[in-house]
């Protein structure tokens, strides 16, 4: 435990110095949110934009922040030998992992506090916000955010994760029924979408936020199964060196 | 910082038969060896040669193709756990975060070795006290030398390696890191320095192990390096034909740079006034006379020689 809690303070202590990265994972989100949720251009049906854009962009937060953040950021230590380094202390891979996703964790709740303060202010129905799942979905998310982010970044040469950290994200953020309903994607997208973890992410935040969960439990099965898949391709796949 | 160390080792790095391979590219070539605890071993080569690589391997950073590597009686890929906590290692570079600040980063360190260092009389000690709220991105190349040296001593090492810790340090600075050298000698400590820097080598070295391209191709202490090549050195500036020098003095005489000339094989003072008689015969001037053990450049360059093409 005490190793694990210097690592954290560590990180913690580097990513508030990165202030461009902070303002980028803090500030995108509030934008789309900001911007998509005051203008009628998304076939939202019944709901209103922004309580429809809401759980979506709190996954996207999410993914954004616990895997292309981590991971690029990850990368950019291992091109500069700083796994390497600690890679020769008795810290071990498991609690540099743990470490790097409860400093993510920490960004994260103050990503979602500050989307769902910003909702609420332009009007969102926040009645039926499930807290409970809410906390479960971020864990399960990070879980598997951080895992599929570590993987890349624990294997791969700098420019070629940074390069896979974006491809990645863009493919997660299109099928993964984020920004746009995924039962107006064609049946075989509907199907990729719901077993993607992004799918599965915004899925279960929409049952936190409106019930409106279009396949119930087994996304969340779904998006159990890759924190755990992501968790333990991490530790398989990591490198120091 | 003279604290009694807690193994009792008897080799402190023990390597045979060590194969290291990048794709077709041979990198470390079967080589074998031993380094003791309170000696300083220094592996001595041209950009190139297997000294990293060697070193990475019995860090436990990189996995060798073929043969054993044992650190203090430890494999240091299978008992990397307990190895890392008396292991100090220094990179040739980087290593550190960028955005980090001096002091965090030593107290980061100790606390994660956990071996009772203090991390400020660290600081102190490298002389890092007034930047030690500095990042690592605004320190010049010294001060990152001396930052790297000192996470690599908050391990309160057994064992240490060291790759190239003087390089781009001022003369200064390679004092202190020379005292820290003869400190860990006399601890105990099994110090493993890889260095292309020849007068770096003669200072602290106990034992020299010669890597050419993947190979050792010379071992021993520094006097055995040098023993039994005896030699006389002198510069000239007139033009002089060394076989027909070579034969009257019964010695070979080669020329080793410009205007400096060697007569190997010996440091006989009679073959001193045998030159000089020879030189006012043939109205040539010499001077700089000088006699005795072979340098370390001069042995390393011959033991490093590329064969003539």
């Amino acid at each position: 435990m005490k190793l694990l809690r210097i690592q954290l303070a560590c990180e913690l202590r580097i990513l508030a110095r990165n202030g461009e990265q902070l303002l980028l994972i803090l500030g995108i989100p509030m934008l789309l949110l900001a911007f998509l949720g005051n203008v009628d251009l998304l076939p939202t049906g019944d709901q209103s934009s922004i309580d429809f854009l809401i759980p979506g962009i709190i996954a996207l937060a999410i993914m954004s922040t616990a895997m292309v953040s981590l991971g690029i950021a990850t990368g950019f230590e291992r091109s500069y030998l700083v796994l390497k380094r600690l890679g020769a202390t008795p810290l071990g891979v498991p609690r540099l992992v743990l470490a790097k996703a409860l400093s993510v964790l920490a960004v994260e709740i103050v990503q979602v506090i500050l989307l769902v303060g910003l909702a609420y202010l332009f009007g969102a129905d926040l009645a039926v916000l499930h807290l409970a799942k809410l906390v479960l979905a971020i864990a399960l998310g990070t879980l598997a955010f951080s895992g599929i982010g570590l993987s890349l970044a624990g294997r791969l040469r700098g420019e070629v994760n940074l390069a896979a950290q974006n491809a990645l994200y863009l493919v997660l953020l299109l099928v993964g029924g984020i920004v746009f309903p995924l039962q107006d994607l064609p049946s075989w997208l509907q199907w990729m979408g719901r077993v993607t973890p992004s799918g599965a992410l915004a899925d279960v935040m929409r049952d936190v936020f409106s019930a409106t969960s279009t396949y119930g439990a087994s996304s969340l099965v779904v998006l159990l199964g890759w924190a755990i898949a992501g968790q333990l391709s991490a530790f398989k796949l990591f490198r120091w060196n | 910082m003279s604290i009694a160390l807690k193994t009792s080792a008897s080799v402190g790095l023990s390597v045979s038969q060590l194969v290291i391979k990048y794709g077709d590219i041979t990198a470390v070539d079967a080589i074998s060896f031993t380094a003791l605890p309170g000696r300083v071993t220094v592996f001595l080569g041209p950009n190139g040669a297997g000294k990293t690589s060697t070193i990475e391997a019995c860090e436990g950073l990189s996995a060798p193709t073929s043969g054993s590597v044992q650190v203090l009686g430890l494999d240091p890929f299978l008992q990397r756990k307990q190895l890392n906590r008396v292991m100090g290692i220094m990179l040739q570079d980087g290593g550190i975060y960028p955005s980090a600040r001096v002091g965090e980063l030593v107290k980061q360190y100790c606390a994660l070795y956990g071996n009772g260092v203090d991390a400020n009389a660290l600081v102190a000690r490298l002389g890092l006290r007034d930047v030690s709220n500095t990042t690592y991105r605004r320190l010049s190349g010294g001060e990152k030398q001396r930052l790297s040296l000192a996470l690599a001593l908050a391990a309160l090492p057994e064992i240490i390696f060291l790759d190239e810790p003087t390089s781009g340090i001022d003369v200064n600075g390679r004092d202190l890191v020379r005292s820290i050298i003869r400190e860990l000698r006399e601890r105990g400590c099994c110090v493993i320095v890889a260095t292309h820097e020849l007068d770096e080598a003669e200072r602290i070295a106990d034992d020299v192990l010669v890597f050419h391209r993947g190979n050792i191709v010379a071992s021993g202490t520094l006097h055995e390096l040098r023993s039994g090549r005896e030699e006389i050195r002198f510069r000239s500036s007139s033009l002089i034909d060394v076989h027909s020098l070579s034969t009257t003095l019964g010695y070979t005489v080669e020329q080793t740079r410009q205007n400096e000339f060697t007569i190997s094989g010996t440091s006989d003072s009679r073959v001193i006034v045998q030159l000089t008689d020879w030189a006012k015969a043939n109205n040539v001037d010499i001077g700089d006379i000088g006699a005795g053990s072979q340098r370390l450049d001069d042995v390393f360059r011959r033991l490093t020689a590329e064969p003539a093409s």
